[in-house]
């Protein structure tokens, strides 16, 4: 065999030289904000559809706010600006689906301004905050306008909904009349499930319709960006525990299907509660928290002074995420058989 | 095939990044040139650097000792060609910084050294002998970790070994020397096992094999088939199937412990590569002076698999896989998830070089990373089932103790956090920082 003669030459590339690994699947930060704020989509349609006008309206102050919000902010904290990436945008949407229709622009003004500002940025900005955002946002507006946000006007379907009818959600008929008044309202149970099902309810804007909220979430654990530990857990414990406490007539008398369809838990339990940043990474610890948001909503829906109970579910249970985490971590590999061995 | 069934054990955890193989994988090794400058690192393994035996201006031939053991955790180094020693000094290794180094100008002749003993009886030679022939032939582990062999193959009394498995999982993306080695040399390999299980006094030997490799499965079997004491083991295809503890648990259903190595459950692991050259070794009397290399990549023109001589500059094996193509910007030793990238080219092919990989400009991975978004990928992702999330959030603090107490140590570094993080996180890097750091505190 030949040798080849002459002397290797030095190579003038430059290569680029890293530590690995070298390869890099394709999913980014930016990727899965846009792609959860994608799967809000259906249900963001059918609240237009419900709710008009001031729908979107409500809408594009709370996505404008949030985003100038986080440029703000950002530059005045001389950080790389970020709003590209999708997580204001989606605060700001999150935060529009939990509001009611026809509040006053400036509420989900305030609301972006104390989401984005106060509970993201003052705690160290993505993937530092403790709460929630936009859960921060409605509960800081809910305690600072009470009476704006709990009037809730019925879908109209019309575009110029201005001069919709005020009325009470579903939850708090319940809550207030009980369930004699609620089959008045919707006539018999099966309209009842059937317009909490499609959305044809009060509420916010986000949370009436429970299929499309279905649709998005499926898409989401399609592609894995959520798993089924917080959501089935949560939503199954609302469902057992309203079964057994809600009813009138004693245990084993509530309406399960009814409390896992109403208020916010269906929004809450897909989007809210599955948020990574506020919530659990470990697989176990997800499910003991979805479990115990559930039961803090029931607790909340029955026994406490507000009709709907998700939103300080979750916040509460934000505060013990890092605290599950640490102590439901899997044991490491071999852990568990290194105490056997001499070394 | 009944052991088809067992292509589901595995360990959890693992990632599952594009294997691409299929750019070399169909295309048996072809000899590379001998280099006219073979550049031979006195240390191509982990241990102990050896000690050079010649001197500038000495004739060597192929096989000749050129560089003798200083340690125990040691093998000893060989010239892979004939000629004479031109240089002893620092040259570029592909560590990423320059050791010691013999260089041999090539004499065009490359004939073996005189002494090497054919032995067709080999299998009349003692456990101790056949030891004594894997320490002089220089054999390490040839999957990249570089262990010295003979150290594997003589466990202290108190632990006994029942079981060697052979590692042809080849679960690097890209990589297909192994795969080449199984389906051109599955005897060898097969009674490179023989070899090693009778050194350890072991009845139980395995191959195991990633399932994405069905013709290698068939033609190892095939080799196997007169020896009951062996099985061929397909493994499921997911990145790291081949790291050692993830393959004890895959095909012996053993845990090793953390910090313990796998001769602590009784289980010896050796790179299919390092089978073929023991047996080569053991039969031929040839020390370890070449191995199979994939060159491959979209930045390579034409993909390849060679069989090499230590010593083979990366930019000659480049050339002869038809050079660079216009837009590579990434040269990795080894495979994507754990190699390391090179800047200097004239790094020589070594004793764990399974591969060269080059990387095109847009398949190279430039993203700044974000803050963690605690989205629990990579803790899915871990087969050693830490919280790489924290890791990477205490070292990037600076709180190394910290992240020691949640299980630093017990990273080996394979990648598969960072693969699959969304922010891109370099958890490896810090990692391998925060160790260092560990170290010099210590010290
Ligand atoms: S994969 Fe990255 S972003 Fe997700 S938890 Fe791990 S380190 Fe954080
Ligand atoms: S590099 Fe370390 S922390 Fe990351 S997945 Fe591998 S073993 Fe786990």
């Amino acid at each position: 065999m030949e040798a080849p003669a002459k002397e290797q030459p030095k190579e003038p590339r430059k290569l680029i030289v890293s530590i690995g690994p070298h390869v890099h699947d394709t999913e980014s930060t930016a990727k899965i904000m846009w792609t959860v704020s994608g799967a809000l989509l259906p249900a963001t349609l059918m609240s237009v559809y419900y709710f008009g006008m001031p729908a979107i309206l409500v809408m594009l102050v709370c996505l404008i706010s949030s985003m100038v919000s986080e440029a703000a902010v950002q530059w005045m904290l001389k950080k790389p600006i970020t709003i590209t990436d999708g997580s204001a945008f989606l605060t700001g949407l999150l935060l529009a689906m939990n509001l009611p229709a026809n509040v006053p622009l400036y509420i989900p003004a305030v609301g972006s301004f104390v989401a984005i500002v106060i509970t993201k940025h003052l705690f160290g900005g993505l993937g530092f905050n403790i709460f929630n955002p936009a859960l921060i946002g409605r509960a800081f507006v809910l305690i600072s306008f009470p009476k704006l946000m709990t009037t809730y006007v019925e879908p109209t379907m019309r575009v110029m909904a201005m001069d919709a009818k005020t009325t009470a959600t579903p939850l708090v008929l319940l809550k207030e009349e009980g369930m004699a008044k609620l089959l008045e309202v919707f006539h018999t149970k099966a309209a009842l499930y059937q317009d909490l099902f499609l959305g044809n309810r009060a509420g916010s804007l986000g949370e009436t319709s429970v299929i499309m909220l279905l649709l998005g979430a499926a898409f989401l654990l399609m592609k894995r960006y959520i798993t089924w530990h917080v959501p089935l857990p949560f939503i199954a414990t609302v469902g057992i525990l309203s079964w057994l406490f809600g009813g009138k007539e004693g245990l084993m008398t509530g309406d399960a299907i009814f409390h896992m369809m109403s208020g916010g838990l269906i929004l809450g339990a897909f989007f809210m509660a599955t948020d990574y940043v506020t919530g659990p990474s470990v697989r176990s610890a997800q499910v003991l928290f979805g479990i115990s948001c559930g039961a803090l909503t029931v607790l909340i829906r029955l026994k406490g002074g507000y009709p709907e109970g998700v939103m300080f579910a979750i916040l509460l249970m934000n505060c013990f995420a890092p605290l599950l985490d640490r102590g439901m971590r899997s044991p490491v590999f071999g852990k568990a058989e290194a105490k056997g061995v001499k070394k | 095939m009944e052991a088809t069934m067992n292509a589901h054990d595995t360990f959890s955890g693992g990632v599952h990044p594009a294997g691409n193989k299929q750019l070399s994988a169909h295309k048996p090794a072809v000899a590379a040139a001998i280099p006219a400058r073979a550049v031979i690192p006195l240390s191509q393994h982990i241990g102990a650097p050896t000690k050079a035996v010649v001197v500038i201006g000495q004739e060597v031939k192929k096989g000749e000792k050129i560089g003798e053991t200083t340690g125990f955790v040691s093998a000893p180094v060989h010239a892979s060609i004939s000629g004479k020693v031109v240089a002893l000094g620092n040259f570029p290794h592909s560590l990423g910084m320059d050791l010691p180094a013999v260089v041999i100008e090539s004499d065009g002749k490359d004939e073996w050294v005189a002494g090497l003993k054919e032995n067709a009886d080999y299998a009349l030679l003692s456990p101790e002998e056949l030891k004594k022939i894997v320490l002089e032939a220089g054999i390490v582990g040839m999957g990249g970790a570089t262990f010295p062999t003979h150290v594997k193959l003589g466990p202290p009394k108190e632990k006994p070994i029942d079981v060697v498995i052979l590692n042809g999982a080849e679960c690097e993306p890209y990589l297909t020397s192994d795969h080449r080695l199984m389906l051109e040399r599955p005897q060898q390999i097969v009674d490179g096992l023989k070899i090693l299980m009778r050194i350890l006094g072991v009845k139980k030997g395995y191959i195991g094999i990633e399932a994405n490799k069905p013709d290698a499965v068939e033609t190892m079997t095939k080799a196997a088939a007169g020896s009951p004491e062996i099985k061929v083991w397909p493994v499921k295809v997911k990145y790291p199937q081949g790291a050692e503890k993830m393959l004890i648990k895959a095909i012996a259903h053993r845990t090793v412990p953390a910090g313990a190595l796998p001769m602590d459950v009784g289980v010896v692991v050796q790179n299919v590569g390092t089978a073929e050259a023991i047996y080569t070794a053991v039969r031929y009397g040839r020390p370890l002076v070449e191995r199979y290399v994939t060159v491959t990549g979209r930045g390579v023109k034409e993909p390849k698999n060679f069989l090499a001589r230590i010593g083979t500059p990366f930019l000659q094996l480049i050339e002869e896989a038809g050079g660079l193509t216009e837009d590579a910007a990434k040269v990795i030793a080894g495979g994507p998830m754990m190699g390391m990238s090179q800047h200097d080219l004239t790094v020589p092919v070594i004793k764990g070089t399974s591969g060269i990989l080059v990387l095109p400009k847009n398949e190279v991975v430039v993203k700044p990373y974000g803050p963690c978004i605690r989205c629990g990928r990579c803790i899915d992702a871990c087969p050693m089932m830490l919280q790489p999330s924290l890791l990477g959030i205490y070292i990037e603090k600076g709180h190394y103790q910290d992240a020691k107490e949640f299980n630093l140590m017990d990273c080996f570094e394979c990648g598969s956090c960072t693969y699959v993080c969304p922010a891109n996180r370099p958890m490896v890097q810090w990692v391998k920082k925060a160790k260092k750091e560990l170290a010099k505190k210590k010290n």
